[in-house]
């Protein structure tokens, strides 16, 4: 599921910003653990900057956050072990993408809810309106029209 | 004096305003022609005084009068004139008065082009508009006078925020203005209409050009944004998701939206009810937009205004408008009776899903951007950044994106999907086609950026699609279908370019998020790298000076096969008057993408940190906002749209009819 995230981010809208910040003596030799670093660099935020994430950010904290993540990852930490180590030290602010938590659900659920209100509120207005289209029912023509009907179409 | 005088005409403005929020409205209830046609006059005189007042502050700016305390703050006498000019706009108190001077302008403009509007609309919409102006006049009369004096007038200003001393952020701010205060019309009917209770096609025909040019500006506004932050910040991204970036996305958005609903209003006379609502929830996003940067309640770049006094005033304002047009939108809403039926499958159902879509994504970003700052309150601090957008945000787009080529296809009422989709194979099969080049070209990359690319290709040649059914350009002689293509409606021609546009946008969004190549290393003078195809050599750097600031110069070669292209340049640049640094990306377009150089800082004794990117298709992000602004500017002439024009026919008719 996560990687999908990330590939949904991925597909369209630049998560993987490149990097002012990494320094070419933090980049890691194995390039499959850099790329996890890298990514794990674009969810957690600079502490120290204006919404900016630990990727992105030239500041020293940043920077210090870098080379812990990727300590971490050489000691064989999974991804989400690494952000539960950097959370547990600087607390769910790092988190660019909020945990899913009783604080948070309005957050995660508002635009769903959103979704599910507007596309109520478009069927029951459409179901309203064919049923009271349905119950108009239309008249008959009388003799009349029917005669000067007959006449415009020359029948 | 010329400071004084102006401080005067913002004031006399101020007066003007009220009286026009007024004597119109009590005309229109009353029916009384005298009250109401006060309101033309008093548009346009407002307009004048607010730009005395603008003018009188360009002169403090551009003559260096820095006994002004707001020029003395925000500029330099050694500044270059075009960032004197942009000056002005450059900073809290003078942006007011761009923003109320643009506001006055769309007033005027309705005074002076709407004499075709039924003359109870004019008076209403005219009176509304003064009532927003009256706002905001006093916020800037009260809160934040830009005319101060200081005394004894100090020797030199303390220069302009050097960010802000660059040509793509210099105009952006009127162009973002332009658009967030042209949803101001929009709002102005949409209150109009429910004082009147009567919303009608002539009036959908009325809005729509209005929040046309709006939307227009605004794309090209937040695209000019987005150009400088990759050029200017120095790490070549292009969009961070940064809350002032968001509170201009969120009126596009919902603006992009009332543009199509408003279509449906016009064409079918249904949706009234909603298209109202989305006219004055896109006006309130623009102005919880103006509260969010103003206020200072967002601590970035962009904000530097950061006065709790002012923040208040601008959130009372807030309140007042949004609360009392929903208040009056609740009363009044219940008696708009609904024009047309349609089946859910046909150009109104998928205008609606459209407006779904666009609205949900707009509350995903809403979300986004305050949860924040409502929690901070209750402390509790959590952050929300680009991951999060990313996960809500985009997939709403994605089906968005994709159904857009269908809409132009389906007809009014009932649509047959089936013959849309047959329309549509030339379309979906150059997207096959492109989904698999791509996937060959760029084999072992991430996997959905081909798709991401069939999906850009589905767009424009949907779009080409439309335009060549609807002509039949290719069923009867060329020389015939040619003339009919060109005799096209200009507002097909302008949506089926605009539509074009997104798809541009997508291509160059996909391609330089999925494929982007980045080198970081340390050079010394003589080095080089191999990047995308190319040799880059590093001369060497050297320190220059410039009018107010000192650069050290990266000097770059670029070479391909042994044979050099061009030379570039890259800077780090320190501005004197406020010692603060830039980086001055060298960035160099070839056919394929940008070649992207950014020098960093010193390493060892020649050494330096390089950063070197190849963005590929990048420059068809801004290009695309481009063509969909052209698109919206050819919608823009459709004859429909012409001011005045049925007037005008009928003189003409009338002529023609006594001449025989």
């Amino acid at each position: 599921m996560r990687s999908l995230k990330l590939a949904l981010a991925i597909f369209l809208i630049g998560t993987v910003l490149p990097a002012q910040a990494v320094e070419p003596d933090e980049v890691l030799s194995d390039a499959s653990l850099e790329s996890r670093a890298r990514d794990l660099s674009t969810e957690l935020r600079c502490l120290v900057c204006q919404n900016q994430s630990i990727d992105d950010s030239d500041a020293p904290l940043a920077k210090d956050l870098r080379v812990l993540i990727r300590e971490r990852l050489v000691a064989g930490d999974s991804d989400g072990q690494v952000i539960d180590f950097v959370v547990a030290r600087y607390g769910e602010f790092v988190l660019l993408r909020p945990r899913f938590a009783p604080h948070t659900w309005a957050l995660w659920l508002g635009p769903p809810l959103v979704f599910l209100l507007g596309a109520g509120l478009i069927f029951t207005s459409y179901r309203r309106r064919r049923k009271e289209a349905a119950a108009v029912t239309p008249v008959p023509l009388s003799d009349d029209e029917r005669r000067k009907l007959k006449e415009m179409t020359g029948g | 004096m010329i400071a004084e005088t102006g401080h005067f005409a913002l004031i006399l403005a101020l007066a003007m305003a009220l009286i026009q929020s007024v004597v119109p409205l009590v005309g229109a209830q009353r029916g009384d022609a005298a009250l109401m046609k006060t309101a033309e006059p008093a548009a346009q005189c407002q307009f004048v005084l607010v730009a005395i007042a603008f003018f009188a502050l360009m002169h403090g700016y551009v003559t260096s009068d820095f006994s002004i305390v707001n020029v003395w703050q925000n500029s330099h006498s050694l500044k270059p004139l075009i960032y004197k000019i942009s000056g002005v706009w450059g900073n809290h108190e003078g942006s007011m008065v761009l923003w109320i001077l643009i506001l006055t302008l769309f007033g005027a403009c309705v005074a002076t082009f709407g004499r075709n509007l039924p003359p109870g609309l004019r008076a209403r919409v005219l009176s509304v508009q003064a009532m927003i102006a009256v706002a905001f006049l006093a916020f800037s009369v009260i809160t934040s006078n830009p005319f101060a004096r200081i005394h004894p007038a100090p020797a030199d200003g303390q220069g302009l925020n050097p960010i802000l001393q660059d040509p793509g952020l210099a105009f952006h701010p009127p162009f973002l203005y332009i658009g967030y205060v042209g949803f101001s019309m929009a709002f102005s009917f949409a209150v109009a209409a429910l004082i009147e209770g009567r919303v009608d096609p002539a009036w959908a025909r009325w809005v729509r050009p209005w929040t046309l040019a709006a939307w227009m500006f605004l794309t090209v506004g937040i695209a000019m944004g987005s150009w400088w932050a990759y050029y200017e910040l120095g790490w070549g991204g292009w969009w961070f998701w940064d809350p002032v970036e968001n509170a201009s996305f969120m009126p596009w958005l919902l603006g992009t939206a009332l543009l199509h609903s408003a279509i449906v209003v016009e064409k079918r006379d249904a949706l009234k009810v909603w298209t109202i609502l989305l006219a004055i929830l896109t006006f309130s996003l623009s102005l919880i937009g103006t509260f969010l940067v103003r206020s200072g309640v967002l601590t970035s770049v962009h904000a530097f205004a950061s006065d709790p006094a002012r923040g208040v005033f601008i959130l009372v304002i807030l309140c007042i408008f949004i609360g009392g047009s929903l208040a009056l939108f609740a009363w009044r809403a219940p008696i708009f009776r609904s024009g047309g039926l349609f089946a859910p499958i046909s150009r109104e159902g998928a205008l609606v899903v459209n407006n779904l879509l666009l609205a949900v994504g707009c509350a995903a970003v809403l979300f986004g951007t305050l949860y924040p700052l409502i929690t901070s309150a209750f402390g509790i601090t959590i952050s929300v950044g680009a991951p999060f957008f990313n996960s809500t945000f985009v997939p709403l787009m994605i089906p968005l994106l994709l159904l857009v080529p269908l809409g132009p296809f389906m007809s009014w009422k009932r649509a047959d999907l089936a013959a849309v989709m047959q329309r549509l194979l030339f379309a979906g099969v150059l997207a096959m086609i492109a989904i698999v080049v791509s996937y060959w070209m760029k084999y072992g990359g991430p996997v959905l950026a081909p798709l991401g690319i069939g999906l850009g290709f589905w767009l424009i040649a949907g779009a080409i699609s439309e335009l060549v059914v609807r002509s039949k350009l290719f069923r009867e002689p060329l020389r015939v279908g040619l003339r009919r293509l060109f005799g096209l409606p200009r507002s097909a021609w302008g949506s089926a370019i605009a539509h074009a546009g997104l798809g541009v946008v997508v291509l160059g969004v996909v391609a330089v998020s999925a494929w982007r190549v980045e080198h970081i290393s340390v050079m010394k003078p003589g080095e080089q790298i191999e990047i995308a195809g190319f040799d880059l050599h590093y001369v060497g750097t050297t320190p220059r000076r410039g009018p107010n600031y000192e650069d050290q110069v990266g000097a770059f070669r670029l070479e391909q096969g042994g044979v050099e292209i061009v030379k570039l340049e890259s800077a780090k640049r320190v501005y004197t008057v406020r010692n603060m640094p830039t980086t001055e990306a060298a960035i160099y377009p070839l056919w394929t993408g940008d070649l992207y150089i950014s020098l960093g800082d010193a390493v060892g004794a020649t050494g330096r940190t390089v950063r070197v990117y190849y963005n590929p298709l990048a420059p068809l992000i801004w290009l695309g906002a481009v063509v969909m602004f052209l698109g919206g500017g050819i919608s823009l002439t459709d004859r429909r749209y012409r001011v005045g024009a049925p007037k005008r026919a009928r003189k003409a008719a009338a002529q023609t009819a006594g001449a025989t």
